[in-house]
């Protein structure tokens, strides 16, 4: 990660108005190889419009989202035909939502929902997908004997950990995590953030990671934008927001967290 | 390999009637390589404060701060990043972990984060927590539940792990027995004598007197108090 790489997403001008009422409005940001941004905010803030827009979920009503693609360099992803941009969800993007079942298939089994991503870039061997298959449920730590079971009989915790493994399996380059611990019990947040942290630092990923926990970003997030109102109103090193906020909303955000 | 200069900061507290307190005014230091600075003065008086300037977790409002070629003032996040990274080393008082990881990954992580092979990073982690006295049953434990000596011994093994050209150590020796006390400051001396740049806060005055080769008091750069 030397300091002359170019940014593999770069973010310019992103605004997006629902009738008169402004989801986000004129967010720019570079991001790097091998860097996790932080999107944090209160509810409302437009942290998960900008988060969908980013990702090709919604139109963006002005601005680029440039990412560096391995075939054509630079590209705007807005402006990209939609079989490219799926093409792109499938192969170097991966999205986790908050709530499991957004991004698991409820009616196939565990392996199935690893497969079907494999499948979905060109796999087609059995045995392959299988193996690899079941090498991502150990990763997230689930049993080997669970992978024909279906995730309605998961818990919340390996739902969210099969949905990871779903999502990381094709080898994503940068994936978007929309509260990845939001409604989890503690000790389930933790042992995500650990895997999370583990497979940030091995495969090299960048990620953008909305959420409204603070901890969780002090964790995971090398960056840290705060919004209010549809607009960034600061970003900078994830230490020094929390440390040394300078908006007042940031120091209001920071200094409203409850001690443990 | 650490140079400040004219450097002051201001916290403005928007939510307390946006109320300014000027915390430290036009400091200039510097620090050469295999030299060790201790920063003194009463608590309050803003030591906390600069080593936090240094680090980049405090933002700068006037004045350069540069370790190496980089000024953190002015850097860009991901370039403070690599020199945190690469450069500089900070032990602070306090660990902060992601639960569950082991004593032995933690200490090790800094120099995964360079590039240094599993093997190679886990080798030195166990050499540092042995040095220690960290007893090997607790390695693949989390430091989470660990007494708070225990902690900070991890956390200063953490912070010697990589070899860093410069240092920010806040109260190494605060909450040590003798024996692993003897021991910081060794490693301590072992860094000055490699060349590492130290700046620290040391309310241990015998250790103080024994590794630093200078004091600057930062009352003299309080505003609103005499030197």
């Amino acid at each position: 990660m030397s300091a002359d790489l170019s940014p593999l997403l770069s973010v310019k001008g992103i605004s997006k108005y629902y009738g008169a009422h402004i989801g986000c409005a004129d967010v720019s940001f570079d991001l790097y190889p091998g860097e996790v941004m932080g999107i944090v905010g209160e509810s409302g803030s437009g942290k998960s419009t900008l988060l969908n827009c980013m990702a090709g979920h919604l139109a963006p009503d002005a601005g680029e989202v440039v990412f560096d693609t391995r075939a054509d360099g630079p590209k705007d992803t807005v402006t990209m035909s939609e079989p490219e941009r799926r093409m792109l969800g499938r192969t170097d993007w991966a999205f986790v939502h908050q709530h499991a079942r957004d991004g698991l298939r409820m009616g196939v089994s565990a392996g199935g929902n690893v497969g079907e991503r494999l499948m979905a870039v060109g796999e087609r061997h059995y045995g392959d997908i299988r193996g690899k298959a079941t090498d991502w449920l150990g990763r997230v730590e689930i049993d080997a004997d669970r992978i024909d079971d279906r995730p309605t009989t998961f818990s919340g915790g390996m739902q969210q950990r099969l949905q990871i493994a779903r999502n990381l399996v094709t080898g994503p380059r940068l994936v978007f995590m929309d509260e990845p611990t939001g409604g989890l019990d503690v000790s389930v947040q933790a042992r995500l953030l650990d895997l999370l942290r583990g497979l940030v630092r091995d495969m090299g990923l960048s990620a953008i990671i909305v959420t409204h926990d603070l901890a969780v970003v002090r964790l995971l997030a090398d960056r840290l934008m705060v919004m209010k109102s549809g607009r960034v109103v600061e970003s900078g090193l994830t230490d020094q927001v929390l440390d040394d906020p300078q908006h007042a909303y940031s120091q209001l955000l920071v200094s409203s967290v409850l001690q443990v | 390999m650490i140079d400040l200069k004219d450097v002051s900061k201001t916290f403005t507290l928007h939510n307390q009637g946006s109320a300014v307190i000027e915390v430290v005014n036009d400091v200039s230091l510097s620090v050469a390589p295999g030299e060790c600075v201790a920063l003194t003065g009463a608590s309050g008086a803003g030591k906390s404060t600069l080593m936090r300037m240094i680090y980049g977790n405090y933002l700068t409002q006037a004045g350069s701060i540069r370790i190496g070629d980089v000024d953190i003032v002015q850097a860009e996040p991901r370039a403070v990043i690599a020199l945190r990274r690469e450069v500089l080393g900070y032990v602070s008082q306090f660990l902060r972990v992601v639960p569950r990881v082991p004593t032995l990954e933690v200490v090790a992580e800094p120099l995964r984060a360079v590039g240094v092979s599993a093997g190679a990073a886990e080798a030195r982690a166990a050499a540092l927590l042995e040095k220690l006295n960290i007893p090997q049953r607790l390695w693949s434990l989390s430091p989470t539940t660990f007494s708070g000596g225990e902690q900070q011994r991890v956390n200063i093994a953490r912070g010697f792990a990589h070899a860093y050209p410069a240092m920010l150590l806040d109260e190494p020796t605060a909450s040590l027995d003798a024996t692993n006390r003897e021991v910081v400051l060794s490693l301590i001396e072992e860094a000055k004598a490699s060349g590492v740049a130290i700046i620290g806060i040391f309310h241990d005055e015998a250790a103080r007197a024994r590794v630093c080769d200078r004091e600057i008091d930062v009352s003299a750069f309080t505003p609103g108090v005499a030197a």
